[in-house]
C-alpha cells in the first residue's frame, strides 16, 4: 500500500467523520413518526437483538428515538451555532472598527451575555417566547455568540496593524478591498473552526435545556427528554433508558469535537503544511 | 502603602459602577423577557392559588403587577420595590421571594463552594501531574479523559452515577439535601454532608477538566523556560522545581480561572440540583420558569448576576493585589 502523508490521512479522517454525521443526520430524517410508536406488549424491555437500546415505558423502541433525537440535536446545534456565528462576526467586526465608544459598548455587551449564567438566560428567553422549538433556538443563539466575537475582534485588531494593511491603505484602497482582499480570507477559516467549535456546545445546552422541560414538547425525540423521562424509573432499576441515548449524545458531541480539531489543523496555516 | 490603597478603592468603585450598570441592564432585558411572554403572570398566579377570588384580592394582585399601565411605569414600579427589598410573592411557593432565595441560596452554596474546591484541588493536582509527566503515557491518558469529561453532560454524568451509586450499590441517597421524613430542625450536619456528596462530586467532575487543562498547559510552559533549565544543572529534582519554581507561577492564574468560572458553576448547579432533586437555586429557577412564576425567575435572575459579577470583581482584584507584576503595573 502507498504510504499516505499527514495532510491526506488527515483530509481522509476529516470525510470519515463528516460522513459519520451526515449519516446520522440522514438517518434521523429518514425514520418515520410510526416507527417510533411501540407497542405496551414490549415494554421496558432492556437492550436485545431486537431492539439495541431496548425499550421505553411506552413500549417505544430506544434506538430509533435517540437516532431521531440526535438529527434533531444537529439541527438545533446547525441553527444555532449559524445564528451565533453571524452575531459574533458582525459584532466582532463593530468592534474593531476602532471607534472607541462602540468598542467599550460591545465589551459592555460581551460582559452582561457572560454575566449571566448561560442556563437562566436561555430559560428566560424560552420563557418570553412560550417555551417552544423557536425559544430554545433563540436562546442558544443569543448565548454563544461571545468567545468568538471576542476572538475576531482581537483577531481583525491584530490584521489591520500589519504592514501590507497599512501599504493597501496607502496606495489607495478603500476599505472594502480591504476588507475582501486582505480581512476575509484570514477570518473565514477562524470563523469556520469556532462554528465548528461552537457546536457541540449547543448541542449539549439544548440536551440540558430540553431535560429541565423547556423548549421541546414532550413527545418530541429529543435526548434530554428520552433522559428525563428516564429519571422516573431510575430508581426501579430501568438504567438503559439513560445511559445509552446519553453515551450516544456524548459520542455526538465527541466527532463534533474532533472534526473541529481536524478541520483547524487543515486550515489553520501554521499546521497545514506539516 | 497608601497609593496602593488608592488603587484598591477606586477599583472597587470602577467595578462597583459596571456592575451596577450591568445589573440594571439584566433587569430592563428580563423584565422585557417577561413582559413579552405569551403566559399571563396574574392569571398564573390565579390558577396557582387554587382557590377562588374576591374582586378586590385580584385588584391587589392586578395591582403588584401593574395590569393596565405602560410597561415602563411598570418596570419602575418593580424597579423601586426591588429596591426596597421586595421582591413580590411567589406563585408556586407562596411566599415572600427575597425568603425563598435566602434559604435555598444557603443549600446552593454549600454545593457550590464544596464542588468549587473539590474541582480546583482535584484540578490543580492533576494538571500538575499532567504537566511534570508531559508527552509520557499518564499525561496523554488523562488528557483523554479530560477531553471526553469536557464533553459530558452534567445531568447525564449525575444521572450515571446516581445509577451506579445509589441504585445498583446503595451508597448514597437518591436525592434531597436531607432525609424523608425527618424536620428540617433534626437533621444533623453529617447528614446533611451525606447528601451533598453526591452532586457535588458530580459538579466538580464538570469543571475540573478546564482547571486541569490549563494549568498543565502554564507549567509545561515553565518547564521549558531557561530558569528550570538552570535549576536543573544545579541538580534540583522534579518534585523541587514544582515546588520552587512550578507552583509559584501556575497557581495564580488557576485561582483567577476558578475565580471566572462562577457563570459555569451556576449554569452547572442548575442542572445537578435538578437530577438529584436538590432543593437550590437551581431547582427553583427551573421550577418557577415551568410554573410561569415570574417574581420567583426575576429574583433569581437578577441575584445568580450578581453572584456572578461579584465572582468575577473578586478575581480581578485578587490578581490586582496578589500579582507582583499586574501590581506594579497598576501602580
Amino acid at each position: 500500500m502507498k504510504r499516505l502523508n499527514r495532510r491526506t490521512r488527515l483530509l481522509i479522517l476529516t470525510a470519515v467523520t463528516a460522513a459519520a454525521l451526515i449519516c446520522m443526520y440522514v438517518l434521523g430524517l429518514a425514520i418515520p413518526d410510526e416507527a417510533v410508536e411501540g407497542s405496551f406488549l414490549e415494554a421496558g424491555e432492556p437492550p436485545s437483538f431486537e431492539h439495541i437500546f431496548g425499550t421505553d415505558s411506552l413500549g417505544r423502541d430506544l434506538f430509533t428515538r435517540t437516532i431521531k433525537g440526535l438529527s434533531l440535536s444537529i439541527t438545533v446545534g446547525l441553527v444555532a451555532s449559524a445564528v451565533s456565528a453571524v452575531i459574533a462576526i458582525l459584532v466582532g467586526l463593530a468592534a474593531a472598527t476602532g471607534i472607541k465608544g462602540i468598542d467599550g459598548f460591545i465589551n459592555w455587551l460581551i460582559d452582561l451575555t457572560m454575566g449571566v449564567p448561560h442556563t437562566i438566560l436561555i430559560i428566560l428567553i424560552s420563557f418570553a417566547l412560550g417555551r417552544g422549538f423557536t425559544g430554545l433556538l433563540a436562546g442558544i443563539a443569543a448565548t454563544h455568540w461571545c468567545s468568538l466575537a471576542r476572538l475576531i475582534r482581537g483577531e481583525v485588531l491584530q490584521l489591520r496593524s500589519q504592514q501590507y494593511v497599512a501599504i493597501s491603505r496607502k496606495l489607495g484602497k478603500s476599505n472594502r478591498w480591504i476588507l475582501a482582499h486582505h480581512l476575509l480570507p484570514h477570518l473565514v477559516p477562524q470563523l469556520l473552526v469556532g462554528l465548528v467549535l461552537m457546536f457541540p456546545h449547543a448541542i449539549l445546552h439544548e440536551a440540558s435545556i430540553s431535560f429541565l422541560g423547556f423548549g421541546l414538547p414532550p413527545e418530541q425525540p429529543a435526548i434530554g427528554i428520552i433522559l428525563s423521562e428516564s429519571m422516573r424509573y431510575l430508581s426501579a432499576g430501568m438504567w438503559w433508558p439513560a445511559v445509552l441515548p446519553g453515551a450516544a449524545l456524548v459520542l455526538l458531541v465527541l466527532l463534533v469535537d474532533k472534526l473541529g480539531d481536524e478541520l483547524k489543523m487543515i486550515l489553520d496555516p501554521y499546521s497545514a503544511q506539516e | 502603602m497608601r497609593g496602593r490603597f488608592f488603587n484598591l478603592c477606586s477599583a472597587l468603585i470602577k467595578n462597583g459602577m459596571k456592575i451596577l450598570s450591568l445589573l440594571l441592564a439584566v433587569s430592563i432585558i428580563a423584565f422585557v423577557l417577561v413582559t413579552l411572554s405569551p403566559i399571563d403572570p396574574v392569571q398564573q398566579y390565579i390558577l396557582g392559588l387554587g382557590t377562588a377570588i374576591s374582586q378586590e384580592q385580584r385588584e391587589e394582585i392586578e395591582e403588584y403587577w401593574g395590569v393596565g399601565e405602560p410597561p415602563v411605569e411598570c418596570y419602575i414600579n418593580w424597579l423601586t420595590n426591588v429596591l426596597r427589598g421586595d421582591l413580590g410573592v411567589s406563585s408556586l411557593y407562596r411566599r415572600p421571594v427575597a425568603d425563598i432565595i435566602g434559604e435555598r441560596f444557603l443549600s446552593s452554596l454549600a454545593l457550590m463552594v464544596s464542588s468549587w474546591l473539590l474541582s480546583g484541588i482535584i484540578g490543580f493536582s492533576i494538571g500538575c501531574l499532567m504537566g511534570m509527566r508531559h508527552g509520557r503515557f499518564l499525561d496523554r491518558f488523562l488528557k483523554k479523559v479530560c477531553y471526553i469529561l469536557s464533553s459530558v453532560p452534567t445531568f447525564w454524568l449525575g444521572l450515571v452515577l446516581l445509577l451506579v451509586f445509589s441504585v445498583w450499590l446503595g451508597w448514597f441517597p437518591i436525592g434531597f439535601s436531607s432525609p424523608i421524613g425527618v424536620l428540617s430542625g433534626d437533621v444533623t450536619f453529617g447528614q446533611r454532608l451525606y447528601h451533598l456528596v453526591l452532586p457535588a462530586f458530580t459538579l466538580s467532575l464538570m469543571s475540573f477538566p478546564n482547571i486541569a487543562l490549563h494549568t498543565r498547559q502554564k507549567l509545561v510552559e515553565v518547564l521549558e523556560s531557561d530558569y528550570v533549565l538552570f535549576a536543573r544543572a544545579r541538580g534540583e529534582g522534579n518534585w523541587d522545581i514544582l515546588r520552587r519554581h512550578g507552583i509559584r507561577n501556575i497557581l495564580m492564574p488557576a485561582v483567577t480561572l476558578q475565580f471566572t468560572s462562577f457563570a459555569e458553576l451556576f449554569g452547572g448547579s442548575v442542572m445537578a440540583e435538578n437530577v438529584f432533586s436538590y432543593p437550590g437555586l437551581g431547582s427553583a429557577v427551573a421550577a418557577a420558569g415551568l410554573n410561569s412564576d415570574v417574581p420567583l425567575l426575576l429574583g433569581i435572575t437578577l441575584f445568580s448576576t450578581l453572584f456572578v459579577c461579584v465572582g468575577n470583581m473578586v478575581a480581578d482584584l485578587l490578581y490586582a493585589a496578589i500579582d507582583p507584576r499586574v501590581r506594579e503595573a497598576v501602580e
